[in-house]
């Protein structure tokens, strides 16, 4: 087990599964001779050569397109687009295309492509750089999302993506790429709709995803010198939503804070929220806690941009406050 | 006329367009008599560019279609049973009736397929044709859009991309002056959309879209230009739409003096004409039997289909297994 970079533990998965799999191409703006600008497919086209990995031209319509072409006709393609604030420049192809096809033309296609992208707010690139959009995605059915939080999980996940039939969003954070980890060396695959306990607890469950996981456990130290024992659970797959494991921690708990960093309004807190309102209504002392985004752009300015994002003193202070009014 | 076909495919290209017309008309009763659903878009009048392009294709070449495409379809190949009972929502469609008249594909024959969404296809195909050539297939990608789809910016990054990387693909622009209700001179800055290739580097051909064998000869020289690793072509073939835009369409936009200066254009009677002159009044007639009764046995298949049971429902939003 080696200790990555969660870009270098992309990196690896994707070294793996194109080594494995000559069908595996990867295409996207600067990801050939650059090595991407996250330099997740760094030296990749010195080893596979431009037609297996392809720079494109700034065409986020025919990326994502190229990507549904392709693989209903053999390959695999591993697409990237290079800011989720970008992705809308392709919906039709993800909404129209990729979640329409295999159904309506009756099972006569597979689409097993993956779209890369990354989202994010923090690193001061401002309202059109910044956003993260994962909500959207979600929403559309014969799509999955995922969204690792590890380097560990960004390796088993990719390659588990790859592998997948289906069309698979592949969200990365942009603050998470030069965090650390331990990553199990070789093939490595982590099941696409199973969530995580990252960190065990008792009182009150706080669920996350992405880079907002890091900010749970940061809130669930400082929770437990106060004595409050905190889960973190780390959702991984947005769409299919592992709702199993986030009921059970919930009626175990009989509280719960949902937290992501896409806007909270219609947001996937919303899902969230609602699913443990289906399924553990009769287990919760208190209502269940919603953090995202504050309904805006991201502003530039880091004192504004920083505040109008969760993190771990607001999740910190939401969980509090549901534990006392458990207790109320 | 080089590589001209022979008279015998000539007269199945004839046949093929009259059940293409045979077929239309069809829908258009079923319509008035409130057995199909939703808007219909017919393509009367513009039989000889589907019927004609597909003709010069091998059965395992792509075709991508528009919401117009029932003669992209069965130019194709398509069983027109099963096309007709796709358009009346039944179990035996080509989709089982998931699809619809927009959305119909067959494998088998290469048709991936209809798009109801103008210019969404093109760059599906950007992406089929990049499959051929990274796998070395000697096939092909045909796309059917038209002067409407032509403006949308998804057909600028295609035909950019196609270009630069000389993909097997042939842009085919069915032209047929209206993009729903709106003239084309009200859309598109210039009149001949070939005159585009230019931007892109590749070869641009007008083509007379009402004349199936010019169709046919400007695609065949377009698919082997492509299969030898040439790149793309884009061949604008100018036609007309006779009918409105689809089967809910009130009409009133399209002057009379306009229809009435294609209909004598129309591609069927046309080369009803020409292979009465090579092959005889009697073959023509003949043809025309046989495409009656394709049309009519069609037409009783999809009647005589179920609906599809709502079972269908319960497989779940994923593919299961490997890729």
């Amino acid at each position: 087990m080696a200790e990555l970079r969660y870009a270098e533990a992309l990196h690896a998965a994707l070294l793996g599964e194109m080594r494995r799999d000559p069908s595996v191409v990867v295409f996207g703006e600067d990801v050939g001779v650059y090595g991407g600008v996250f330099k997740v497919t760094r030296d990749m086209q010195a080893e596979f050569g431009p037609e297996r990995v392809r720079d494109t031209p700034i065409s986020e319509q025919v990326i994502a397109g190229m990507a549904v072409g392709a693989s209903m006709m053999g390959l695999k393609p591993v697409a990237e687009i290079m800011y989720i604030d970008f992705l809308p420049l392709c919906l039709d192809q993800l909404l129209n295309q990729a979640s329409v096809l295999p159904f309506v033309w009756g099972d006569q296609v597979t689409l097993p492509f993956v779209l890369r992208t990354q989202g994010g707010a923090g690193a001061g690139a401002g309202a059109q750089h910044s956003k993260s959009l994962e909500a959207m995605v979600a929403h559309i059915p014969g799509i999955k999302v995922v969204m690792p939080a590890t380097p560990a999980d960004a390796k088993g996940l990719l390659a588990a993506a790859i592998r997948d039939p289906n069309p698979v969003v592949f969200i990365e954070h942009k603050f998470l790429y030069n965090t650390r980890g331990p990553v199990p060396d070789g093939e490595h695959l982590v099941e696409i709709g199973k969530a995580a306990i990252a960190r065990p607890g008792g009182d009150v469950t706080i669920v996350a995803s992405s880079r907002m996981v890091l900010e749970s456990l940061k809130a669930a130290e400082a929770l437990a010198t106060e004595g409050i024992s905190a889960e973190v659970v780390d959702i991984r797959t947005l769409r299919p939503l592992d709702a199993a494991t986030i009921v059970e921690s919930v009626r175990r708990t009989h509280r719960c804070v949902v937290v992501n960093e896409g806007w909270r309004f219609g947001g996937y807190g919303a899902e969230l929220a609602a699913t443990i309102g289906e399924f553990a209504f009769g287990w919760l002392d208190a209502p269940v806690a919603r953090l995202g985004a504050l309904d805006m752009p991201v502003p530039y300015s880091q004192p504004l941009e920083l505040a109008t994002i969760p993190d771990a003193a607001r999740i910190a202070a939401a969980a509090r406050d549901a534990v006392r009014a458990g207790h109320g | 006329m080089q590589n001209a076909p022979s008279l015998d495919m000539q007269a199945e290209l004839y046949r093929k367009m009259q059940v293409v017309r045979l077929l239309e008309e069809a829908i258009g009763r079923l319509h008035k008599e409130g057995r199909t659903r939703g808007p219909i878009h017919r393509c009367d009048g513009q039989e000889a560019v589907g019927i004609g392009a597909t003709a010069a294709l091998e059965r395992e070449d792509i075709v991508t279609s528009t919401h117009r495409g029932h003669a992209h379809y069965v130019g194709k190949g398509v069983d027109t049973g099963r096309l007709m009972a796709e358009i009346m929502g039944r179990a035996t469609g080509t989709c089982r009736g998931r699809g619809g008249h927009m959305l119909v594909a067959d494998r088998e024959v290469g048709l991936l397929g209809g798009c109801g969404i103008v210019g969404g296809a093109l760059p599906v195909a950007v992406g089929q044709a990049l499959a051929f050539q990274v796998r070395r297939q000697p096939n092909v990608v045909l796309a059917f859009y038209g002067d409407g789809a032509a403006q949308i910016g998804a057909c600028h990054e295609a035909l950019n991309a196609a270009a630069l990387w000389k993909l097997p693909l042939v842009f085919l622009c069915e032209h047929n002056l209206y993009g729903l209700t709106v003239h084309a001179r009200a859309q598109s800055s210039v009149a001949d959309l070939a005159s585009r290739a230019v931007g892109y580097g590749i070869p641009g051909e007008i083509v007379d879209g009402n004349d199936v064998l010019a169709v046919h000869a400007a695609t065949a020289r377009a698919a082997q230009r492509a299969r030898r690793g040439e790149g793309p072509t884009l061949i604008e073939a100018k036609t007309y739409r006779l009918l409105g835009f689809s089967t809910s369409d009130v009409g009133g936009y399209q002057p009379p003096e306009e229809v009435a200066a294609w209909r004598p254009r129309d591609p069927i009677p046309n080369m009803a004409a020409h292979l009465v002159a090579e092959l005889g009044a009697e073959r023509v007639a003949a043809l025309d039997a046989d495409a009656a009764a394709e049309v009519e046995h069609a037409v009783a298949f999809a009647l005589e289909s179920p609906l599809p049971g709502i079972g269908e429902l319960d497989a779940g939003e994923y593919v299961k297994g490997a890729a």
